[in-house]
């Protein structure tokens, strides 16, 4: 079962450095199939909608944008995925992020054992200071296997 | 060419995405290009002993096959909003189906917007994942 360290919750995590790459936005826009010219003919494509998730690249590791939960990731499910577009996100931006858990609560598996529920957010900032996006999600770790 | 406000309508439906074949080679290289290597979307054999017939689609892939359809209507920078949740999952061989429509059109922030529904569809009927958006749509001429 998951634990929840409740002083921090709503507190940022560090700070990452994530940059928005050329090559990469054509990767990505590849990998989801997305043929829009935007993504290629230009010097400074604009990222895909989802193109935040290549955060993974930039992390040391996924605990950073979990603060204060210690999640079992074998029993770990994506609930939900949400990006709020502020400010265009473009090929040679510099983005800084940081995360926080905004929300972790539990409750009982309809078949015995608890389930958790984290609400994670992360914040990005261009070079420029100003906030581009939000990008939240919602895990939700399984209630522990039935026995027998 | 991407919509402007003016021609669009409550309960308009965006043109479809249709992904015919998903294949192994596209979820590895989904996991290359976001970084996801969760062995459960590439190893057959990890996939195996975690109790599942082969690998499963990143359920993030799928929604970015959306994020095609949607962006495809209403253009990358003009979406302001996109959620997605997650239902069931896809496998390789899926035809899988993007599909949504305009729920409502109003201005706000000094913004002419919609807001919309999109759902991608397994072959079998299923609902793979649905999603909300908002994209600030330009005006025509």
């Amino acid at each position: 079962m998951a634990e929840i360290d409740r002083s921090l919750i709503g507190q940022w995590g560090p700070e990452g450095r994530m940059c928005i790459e050329r090559g990469k936005v054509a990767e990505f826009a590849k990998a989801v199939k997305d043929d829009n010219a935007a993504f290629t003919r230009s010097e400074t494509p604009p990222a895909p909608p989802t193109f935040l998730m290549t955060l993974a690249h930039w992390m040391g590791s996924l605990g950073e944008t979990r603060q204060g939960i210690n999640l079992d990731y074998r029993r770990l499910l994506h609930g939900e995925q949400e990006f709020e577009y502020v400010r265009p996100i473009r090929a040679g931006d510099v983005l800084t992020f940081r995360s926080r858990t905004k929300d972790a609560y539990q409750k009982e598996g309809k078949r015995g054992g608890t389930m958790t529920f984290v609400l994670g957010e992360t914040e990005f900032t261009n070079q420029r200071g100003e906030v581009v996006a939000y990008m939240r999600n919602t895990l939700i770790e399984t209630a522990d296997a039935v026995k027998g | 060419m991407t919509w402007t406000f003016d021609d669009v309508h409550e309960g308009q439906e965006l043109p479809p995405f249709v992904v015919e074949n998903l294949t192994r080679t596209d979820l590895v290289r989904y996991a290359g290009a976001s970084g996801d290597f969760n062995p459960i979307h590439h190893d057959e054999d990890f996939a195996k002993a975690a109790g599942n017939p082969t690998v499963f689609g990143h359920g993030m892939l799928t929604a970015g096959f959306l994020a095609k359809c949607l962006t495809d209507a209403v253009g990358v920078e003009n979406l302001r909003r996109y959620k997605v949740r997650f239902a069931t999952r896809v496998w390789p061989g899926d035809r899988i189906t993007c599909a949504g429509r305009v729920v409502k059109k109003y201005e706000a922030d000094g913004e002419r917007r919609i807001d919309g529904e999109v759902t991608a569809t397994r072959q079998t009927g299923e609902t793979a994942v649905t999603g909300t958006f908002t994209a600030a749509l330009p005006s025509r001429g």
